[in-house]
């Protein structure tokens, strides 16, 4: 064994570090469609303190760490661009508390979607969080890095907006509580009445700290769920749909959809309106009131609500919808990748017909998903292509596309969502000039070094 | 390589670690490691990567591909059509390596000893029989039902309580069977597991020919392994025979007093053994039988039935120990798991999960809390 793999292995237990070409080559890649580049160590803590001591070694030694949940950001947010120790943190999958009056949570760093889920259910089944519908095992802590999305952010926003603390080892090894926390025993609020610290870490994608615990906002979770579909051809009045579905405040989340197969879908923009009650007349009068806003829509016949089959419900109302995960098959090659701006829900119509451009121009398969991000103040737009992991060509064709969805999201507006590298120098690059100092100045100062996933948020 | 087609299709989700409820990793080996290269997902990027000649033969990845338990997990739990081939998919990769002849020296071994043995523990065939002493049990003659007991319930020393047990009580309830006793050999499952397709034919072969010859229409198994080879395997290679788990014979039979029952006070939780279980579908007969034991108050660990957590033995692995031992080895954490519900038994159907969950209990110095129990062993001590 190498110096360093000994010195990891006395902190981790040689049992939970490699530097063999095995862990190499899978730690090396994401299911998406950037180039590998292979870490020279992985480990699996499973304490801060293990952590803190990582981190203390790779500043010694200027080693590159690369903090990792599930790699499921598809964008290589954990591919290590410049190698370096990779940090996989699923071994720290515990809940630690659970303040059921003020409703928030406390995990460890690696805790999956799933396992919260699960927890909370089993444990307060009149709590729940915003789940993602990502894959189950996609981590609470690298959601928020990313400022994912779940089922309640058409209600509360941004996953991250919904963290109450953080606690972070910091590129120094300090380990730093943030928010509430850090002087009181309480994870109530992430920053206020306090300056808000914690938009130094979410967003960073590991550059400035690794996440070791979260405070989470956890909401009522009501004793039923339905879902509606209501249909339209016409995709210049999603924006308008949203619009007066946002107004009522009866939803618990907005989801359109638009794919080119079944037939009887293509052309259609499925606007999936999930509600909730404690009771039939609740979830009946939230459905009636769903039904009013969009009424003048079906009276000019530009739209109505399909019949939504029993045997389609669970699949729909699935938390987190496995059915997102099986569109990687749709051409029997385990891929799919997409771009998601984040940007007006007035650019719906232009994005949906960008998105058929390409398909149409690169040949793909695709499907268009639209979350609506609180009341309609903006959406994710999610340009996806499956792909077969067995044709190049096909890959590349992909590559391609989603290429070209970069530069029109930055043209109309959008921001990207969990960026590529690429994608963080295209926005670094029109950014702001003194925004963009400001990111360098913090970077700079907090990873002097620059070995936090170095690569990622690096001003030239 | 078999099951080619499918193995660049994974998307790497990671549902396939997870049970239904996503409660807890249900994948033993990543369970046991934490690199994804022991997921499931990550053995078939893997096998992708070796296929392509981007990672050569090691020593590691031999481990990762037989620290697979085959305990279909992964079958279970995975969102994709081709879910139904994971093991398989794993299996065929270890066939590569056999017919390569780079596979870990515990396998090798595992296999030569079978080949020349016919049973993995170098035991003398004459010495097979040894266990039915002093049991009523009588040697194959016609009668309805063949009682195939298998390489661990014919050597292994805690499995061969459980085989008296079993043969006992069958007699006991009237069942009409008989043993092969010395005739009998290996049935081939777990070389089938490991890769080693010649010879389990070649068994598979010789054990149809032997049953075929002495007129045997329906079998019983001791052994859920033996269950699963003759009701999945066998039938492909002309040997069709109507197979039970002992359980399935049992389970009417006390349900309908026919075997009478005096009461045995005792808290137990079941332990569903993934060849009996998820591979063959067959979660009741044992707890109907636990359930009808006056006394007995059957608890649940929270992963159970689909979701159960597998002892760590399966595909080879209890002979060849590729999963290793530790504090996160698969057995030790199912009897925490046990230990959770508070009950005073661990019942098991197999024994091979019987041995795994023993090891399992003196490593965690839990003996006195925890005593694990053959199925037929319960009823055994419910007998009047």
């Amino acid at each position: 064994m190498s110096d360093i793999t000994l010195s990891l292995a006395e902190i981790v237990g040689e049992d939970y570090v490699s530097n063999r070409a095995e862990e190499l080559y899978f730690y090396a890649r994401d299911p998406g469609l950037l180039p590998p580049h292979e870490p020279d160590y992985v480990v699996v803590p499973q304490t801060a303190e293990e952590i803190q001591k990582i981190v203390r070694l790779a500043n010694r030694e200027k080693i590159p760490v690369v903090p990792m949940g599930a790699g499921l950001a598809l964008t290589g947010l954990i591919i290590p661009l410049k190698g370096g120790i990779v940090v996989d943190m699923k071994r720290m999958n515990k809940v630690l508390g659970v303040h059921e009056k003020a409703r928030h949570v406390i995990v460890e760093g690696g805790t999956s979607q799933g396992l919260l889920k699960s927890y909370l259910e089993k444990n307060y089944p009149r709590l729940r969080h915003s789940i993602p519908d990502s894959p189950s095992t996609a981590t609470i802590a690298a959601n928020v890095m990313i400022h994912g999305q779940g089922r309640l952010t058409q209600q509360y926003g941004f996953n991250s907006d919904m963290v109450t603390g953080l606690e972070v080892v910091l590129p120094s090894g300090e380990i730093c509580k943030i928010g509430s926390c850090s002087l009181s025993p309480d994870w109530f609020s992430r920053g206020a009445p306090l300056p808000d610290l914690s938009g130094l870490f979410l967003g960073w994608f590991g550059a400035t700290g690794i996440i070791t615990k979260v405070g989470l906002r956890l909401y009522p979770r009501k004793k039923m769920r339905d879902v509606d579909i209501f249909v339209t051809d016409r995709e210049d009045l999603v924006p308008d749909i949203i619009y007066e579905l946002t107004h009522t405040e009866m939803t618990e989340d907005i989801v359109v959809f638009s794919q080119p197969l079944p037939l009887i879908f293509k052309g259609n923009h499925h606007v999936t309106i999930f509600m909730t009650g404690d009771t039939e007349e609740e979830l009946e009068f939230k459905r009636k009131m769903v039904w009013d806003a969009l009424d003048g829509f079906m009276k000019s016949k530009d739209g109505g609500f399909m019949w939504v089959q029993p045997a389609m419900k669970p699949t729909l109302l699935d938390m987190p919808q496995r059915s997102v995960t099986r569109f990687a098959d749709v051409k029997k090659g385990g891929g799919f990748e997409y771009s998601g701006p984040i940007l007006l829900v007035e650019r719906y119509p232009e994005c949906t017909r960008k998105l058929e451009e390409l398909s149409s121009k690169y040949n793909l398969g695709y499907s268009g998903m639209a979350r609506i991000i609180g009341r309609g103040h903006c959406m994710m737009y999610g340009f996806a292509f499956t792909f077969n992991r067995a044709d190049p060509d096909m890959m590349d064709r992909v590559r391609k596309a989603l290429h070209e969805v970069s530069d029109y999201a930055l043209d109309i507006g959008g921001v990207f969502w969990k960026a590529t590298v690429e994608e963080q120098k295209m926005a670094l690059e029109r950014m702001d000039p003194h925004t963009r100092n400001l990111m360098k100045m913090i970077k700079q100062n907090m990873d002097p070094n620059g070995i936090m996933n170095p690569g990622n948020w690096e001003v030239a | 390589m078999k099951y080619e087609d499918i193995v660049h299709r994974c998307f790497r989700c990671g549902y396939c670690k997870f049970t239904s409820d996503y409660s807890d990793f249900n994948c033993p080996s990543y369970r046991k490691f934490f690199f994804e290269s022991y997921s499931p997902g990550g053995r078939m990027w893997l096998i992708q990567a070796w296929l392509n000649d981007e990672i050569k033969n090691s020593e590691r990845f031999q481990e990762i591909l037989f620290s697979c338990a085959t305990c279909a997990n992964c079958v279970e739990h995975c969102v994709f059509t081709f879910s139904d081939d994971l093991v398989n998919l794993f299996t065929a990769a270890r066939e590569e390596l056999v017919n390569k002849g780079v596979i870990p020296p515990p396998v090798r071994d595992y296999l030569k000893n079978i080949n020349i043995s016919g049973n993995p523990y170098k035991e003398p065939a004459d010495d097979r029989e040894k266990w039915a002493e002093g049991t009523p049990l009588e040697t194959y003659d016609g009668q309805e039902h063949l009682l195939y007991i298998g390489c661990v319930g014919s050597y292994d020393e805690r499995a061969k309580k459980i085989a008296r047990a079993v043969g006992n009580v069958l007699i006991r309830a009237g069942v009409s069977l008989g043993i092969l006793g010395n005739r009998e050999t290996c049935d081939g499952n777990e070389v089938r597991a490991l890769g080693e397709m010649g010879l389990f034919r070649s068994l598979a072969e010789r054990n149809i020919a032997l049953f075929k010859e002495l007129g045997v229409e329906k079998i019983i198994t001791l052994d859920p392994h033996a269950f699963n080879a003759f009701k999945q395997e066998y039938p492909g290679l002309g040997g069709e025979f109507k197979t039970y788990h002992y359980t399935q014979i049992l389970a009417p039979l006390i349900q309908s007093n026919t075997i009478p029952l005096k009461e045995y006070k005792a808290t137990v939780t079941y332990h569903d053994p993934c060849y009996l279980g998820r591979h063959n579908s067959e979660y009741d007969s044992p707890r109907k039988i636990l359930k009808s034991i006056p006394g007995v108050e059957l608890i649940e660990m929270d992963q159970n039935r689909e979701n159960a957590f597998c002892c760590g033995g399966g595909g080879g692995n209890f002979f060849t120990d590729i999963l290793g031992g530790g504090e996160e080895s698969p057995n030790r954490v199912r009897v925490r798991q046990a230990l959770d519900t508070g009950a005073q038994i661990i019942a098991v159907s197999c024994p091979q999960c019987a041995n795994m969950l023993d090891d399992a209990g003196k490593a965690e110095e839990l003996e006195e809390k925890l005593e694990v129990l053959d199925i037929a062993e319960i009823v055994t001590r419910a007998l009047p």
